[in-house]
């Protein structure tokens, strides 16, 4: 049966199982959305930013693991996908963005709403296509679905000119996809694999350093059983959290700048490093010069580049966490590695995640709050900043895809659309986002969409007056010279709230955060914004300063004390 | 170290933007690139002339690995090659070194291609030492102009021994 491009385009959308596609629309896009009209299966979220189109299919992709995709206009709408994509990109996300682009004959004309979107977006994609034949579009969309989510995942843009999404063609599903250039490699070697079992069992002092690799290969039981076997103390990522619980007496905590003393310091005497799914990035490792010195290092990554890119691994292994750790569980012998444990606990005891209670409403306090409240069964995203963080620290999260967070990019304005996707993604669960009264801002017009499809979010903003992590390191680094980060002068979020027909809270005091979050948990047909007025001069500490050395942390005692 | 870099890509619009784009994304420094169709029309080879310590080679050689559109990506500097670059040198010349020149380019193996009462253009083929090796020679003459396509390079049919692993 002969088809326009732009059923053929929806069609093999419906047939990859997309259940969302959240956008915008625009002159060339018209032909999309016109096929999009007739679906049955997918439904269309119309955002109002195309950016936030990005993050919302972005939410939804981490916190489902099915591939999220959005879909702009050319041009502008094009470019305003362009953070949310690098945003996916950094963190390895799958998911598929079409962007309309002008007709064929007029590319390169600098014609109304044209730019080179395949130029302007192949460094923040893992691939992208111009379509420019409709008889290629089916199998380039197959290929799309194919490299998102294959190998270490990411997103794939296809730009669609607006006469192949007109023309028409006989349309053919292509059952396989074949890319003879693209294998990514899944299994371990195994000379690799015993080798490095070999090294955890003779080690005296390992720590297990694990990423979000861990959840992008759903092996987050077998990790658990790995790590359980070897005994080893196992600290993560940020974005790791939630592969191994965050209650489990093996969790040392987050790792890095702002993560725990403890896994730090583990990660600093480990006579053996064990990375699984994660890239040694710079906030986690410090100034290199004195990253584990002692240790030795396994590395197991899907991706090769990832592999002895800041860090020389002594042995790397190539594969998917999913085939390699139940092969390598195999080989490792049980261990307890109690004078090791001895030493952890000891750290633990001196150095807890701690705040000072004095000096007003305090907005680790509410994390704690809420993750007591909804004893830790929500899925959490967060805007980036000093917020971010705190909720790193004080959520404990047990379950993978329950953390929503832009962490290599780190993008402010990420979390309220993610947690929209998010939402729309897992209806039945309680979904928050927790921000700041600067992030929140950045993309506040997607409100919108939580009231009109009626999702419940709760948007938990820590308004502290500024843009608070800069203020910190301005105070800690920069002599206190406050430049560019006051928010005194903001809207009334409770009104804005709802203005935008959400429901708007307000508090002040320690003793208003329980019942105000408890009233906010009862509202089920409408987003809840609560404005939590915190402790301006709040840090986030322990800290370790960018360029030093991971064992010279500032803690919150340091700096109440000066 | 100097290393040639043999690539083998898919021929179509946009890969070379990818491969330029990877080189300049993450501050790797090409020293030449060229590019052109193979044996097989759907299969381009770039050679691509990059210097760098062992582990940013090895990153350039694993992005580079990383694109959809590569096919192979082969080290040439880990085993015996062949290769050649050609240089067009336009030279300035006048009645009383015009022979001296002209020795020079023999011994080179070069040709003079065009010739004017200024000048003579020069061509040479060989590996890019014994091109500057000419140019040096050239040099005190006067070089008006010239232009140098790059490395281009393939791998010795007969291995002294099996390369080395990476």
């Amino acid at each position: 049966m002969k088809k326009k491009g732009a059923e053929i385009l929806i069609e093999c959308l419906e047939r990859e199982g997309v259940e969302f596609i959240w956008g915008i629309p625009g002159g060339q896009a018209i032909p999309i959305f016109d096929a999009l009209y007739d679906s049955k299966k997918i439904k269309l979220v119309l955002t109002r930013h195309e950016q936030g189109a990005a993050h919302m299919a972005d939410g939804y992709s981490r916190s489902t693991g099915k591939i999220g995709v959005c879909v702009a206009t050319s041009g502008p709408g094009a470019t305003n996908l362009v953070t949310g994509l690098a945003t996916a990109y950094m963190d390895s996300i799958p998911m598929i963005a079409i962007t309309a682009q002008v007709p064929t004959k007029m590319i390169g004309n600098d014609a109304f709403q044209e730019a080179d979107v395949v130029g302007i977006t192949r460094p923040v994609t893992k691939h992208n296509y111009l379509v420019k034949d409709i008889n290629n579009l089916a199998k380039t969309i197959r290929e799309a679905f194919y490299i998102a989510n294959t190998g270490r995942k990411g997103p794939v843009l296809i730009d669609l000119p607006s006469d192949v999404a007109k023309a028409e063609t006989e349309f053919v599903w292509p059952e396989d996809v074949v890319m003879k250039n693209y294998n990514p490699t899944y299994k371990g070697n195994i000379n690799q694999i015993k080798k490095a079992a070999e090294e955890i069992n003779k080690a005296k002092k390992p720590v297990i350093y694990a990423g979000a690799g861990i959840l992008a290969a759903v092996a987050s039981k077998e990790f658990k059983a790995f790590a359980e076997k070897t005994g080893a103390p196992v600290g993560l990522t940020l974005l790791g959290l939630g592969c191994f619980p965050g209650t489990h007496n093996q969790f040392i905590g987050m790792l890095g700048m702002h993560g725990t003393r403890t896994s730090n310091l583990a990660m600093h005497e480990a006579d053996l490093i064990i990375a699984i799914g994660a890239r040694f990035d710079d906030r986690v490792t410090g100034n290199l010069a004195f990253f584990a010195k002692n240790a030795k290092i396994i590395h197991i990554d899907i991706d090769p580049t990832s592999i002895s890119k800041s860090v020389r691994a002594d042995i790397p292994i190539v594969g998917d966490a999913k085939n390699v750790l139940p092969e390598l569980t195999k080989q490792v012998t049980a261990g307890k590695h109690q004078e090791w444990w001895a030493k952890i606990n000891e750290w633990k005891k001196n150095f807890p995640l701690a705040y000072s209670k004095k000096g007003g409403l305090k907005p680790q306090f509410i994390i704690e709050q809420i993750y007591e409240l909804t004893k830790g069964k929500a899925i959490v995203a967060t805007e980036v900043g000093q917020h971010q963080m705190w909720t790193a620290q004080f959520f404990k999260f047990d379950t993978p895809r329950s953390f929503v967070s832009s962490g290599g990019l780190g993008t402010m304005g990420f979390g309220l659309p993610a947690a929209i996707g998010a939402q729309f993604g897992n209806p039945g669960k309680l979904v928050f986002d927790i921000s700041g009264d600067g992030s929140i801002q950045m993309n506040i017009q997607e409100l919108i969409i939580a009231v009109e499809h009626k999702l419940p979010i709760k948007i938990i903003i820590l308004n502290n007056g500024c843009l608070g992590m800069v203020r910190q390191w301005q105070q800690l680094f920069w002599k206190k010279r406050y430049s560019g980060v006051d928010l005194s002068i903001q809207p009334d979020f409770v009104k804005l709230a709802e203005a935008y027909g959400a429901a708007g809270m307000r508090v002040t005091k320690e003793e208003e955060v329980k019942e105000t979050l408890e009233k906010s948990l009862k509202i089920n047909d409408r987003p809840t914004l609560i404005d939590f007025r915190v402790a301006k001069e709040e840090n986030v500490l322990p800290m370790v300063p960018a360029g030093a050395a991971i064992t010279d942390a500032i803690d919150y005692k340091d700096v109440e004390l000066a | 170290m100097k290393h040639t870099m043999s690539v083998l890509v898919e021929n179509k619009p946009g890969v070379l933007a990818r491969v330029a784009g990877l080189f300049s994304g993450r501050g790797f420094n090409i020293e030449s690139l060229t590019v052109g169709e193979t044996e097989d029309a759907a299969v381009s080879r770039m050679t691509i002339v990059v210097g760098g310590d062992d582990m940013i080679l090895e990153q350039i050689s694993k992005q580079l690995n990383k694109l959809i559109d590569t096919i192979k990506v082969i080290d040439m500097t880990e085993k015996q090659f062949i290769n050649r670059e050609l240089a067009l040198i336009k030279v300035a010349v006048n009645s009383g070194n015009r022979g001296e020149v002209m020795q020079v380019v023999n011994i080179f193996r070069g040709k003079i291609v065009d010739i004017s009462s200024k000048t003579f253009t020069v061509e040479v083929t060989g590996t890019d030492d014994k091109i500057n090796a000419l140019l040096e020679l050239l040099l005190p003459f006067g070089i008006k102009e010239m232009v140098r396509t790059g490395s281009v390079a393939l791998t010795r049919e007969w291995q002294k021994e099996e390369p080395k692993k990476r």
